[in-house]
């Protein structure tokens, strides 16, 4: 993979990154996140 | 061989153990949960670690991200996983594997199991080149697939890779809150004794084939390694001062030539291979060297197959 392509794919996967996360703070997934990870997640630790 | 292997403790190595512990600690440092067998219920847990650090560990002060790419694709809204899955991408393009080879609190937990002094097993080639793509299969299938598509009746689904084969679960959740608490010992039954099992096998394969559950299983690095190849930080070697003596292919514990493989899928870029390279083939490739003409023209020769 030439250096070009390779800086390009780095850009575009940070602009990507970057605009998935802000949609999904705005779309508030990270409450989804926030409630599985403050309760004790039975099958996580094998009893659910 | 593993004279050679126990002899990689050199400058980037005494800096790794001590990052790897500070990360190890960031993760981990709700001291107060293991002493009441209570999770930490902050704000900070609606953060994803970049590292595979199980949530519910009575110490755990940020969110799995692989847990919780699950928890929202298997949620009953059906929503996509933006939050998470840009999460894991940043991660991935700032840091890449760097992340398993410097950060995870697992992969230090298997880097200490392989220090105990037994000989080592060397998986043959062609065994070692397939096995390498189970960690793929397991992130597609009980990562991503199940939890997405097999569905119960209010339309939720099973975080599946958790609850059958999540190691971190066991040791860092699991094991800590059956201990502390009596209830959930209680209830413990035929699928926790499956999962300390499965731990027990993975633990006991690190001893003998170090880094063993990153090789093979883990889905985190899995996802990491499809952006070895454009990570921010790299590794090069340079051939044309290579002396091709080997010692870097001895000591690393992916197993993997560094020499044709660094900064591929496979490569953790711990650095063990840099500290024992007598030529100083080999080095890091940071954003900083980018107008250095010594890393610019060595770093065509990083670009190796993988994995494997």
């Amino acid at each position: 993979m030439d250096k070009t392509k390779t800086a390009a794919l780095r850009i575009f996967f940070l602009i990507l990154g970057a605009v998935f996360v802000i949609i999904g703070l705005l779309d508030k997934e990270y409450i989804n996140v926030l409630n599985k990870a403050v309760r004790i997640c039975l099958e996580c630790i094998g009893i659910g | 061989m593993h004279r050679d292997r126990m002899k990689a403790s050199g400058r980037i190595q005494k800096i790794r153990i001590i990052i790897q512990l500070c990360s190890a600690v960031l993760c981990n440092g709700y001291l107060a949960g293991l002493k009441r067998g209570r999770l930490f219920t902050g704000k900070t847990k609606a953060f994803c670690v970049p590292v595979l650090n199980c949530y519910s560990c009575p110490a755990a002060l940020g969110a799995c991200p692989i847990g919780s790419l699950q928890a929202v694709l298997g949620s009953s809204s059906g929503r996509f996983p933006f939050y998470v899955l840009g999460t894991l991408m940043l991660f991935g393009v700032l840091l890449g594997r760097l992340v398993c080879g410097f950060l995870c609190p697992f992969g230090l937990i298997q880097e200490l199991l392989a220090k105990i002094p037994v000989k080592k097993i060397s998986v043959p080639k062609k065994a070692d080149r397939l096995l390498r793509y189970l960690k793929y299969i397991v992130l597609a299938v009980f990562v991503i697939l199940l939890p997405s598509f097999f569905r119960n009746g209010l339309g939720a689904s099973l975080p599946w890779f958790c609850k059958y084969i999540c190691p971190a679960g066991t040791l860092e959740g699991g094991i800590p809150l059956m201990l502390l608490d009596p209830g959930l010992r209680d209830l413990a039954g035929p699928l926790f004794w499956w999962k300390v099992l499965l731990l027990a096998v993975i633990l006991a394969g690190a001893v003998f084939i170090p880094r063993f559950f990153c090789r093979y299983m883990c889905p985190l690095g899995a996802f990491y390694s499809l952006f070895s190849r454009f990570s921010l930080v790299r590794m090069t070697a340079d051939r044309r001062t290579c002396i091709s003596c080997g010692r870097c292919g001895e000591v690393c514990p992916m197993g993997i030539d560094p020499v044709h493989q660094i900064s591929g899928a496979e490569c953790i870029l711990c650095g063990r291979c840099k500290d024992v390279c007598p030529a100083s083939s080999i080095s890091y490739d940071l954003p900083l060297h980018a107008h250095d003409p010594k890393y610019r023209s060595s770093s065509e020769a990083g670009h190796g197959a993988s994995p494997g």
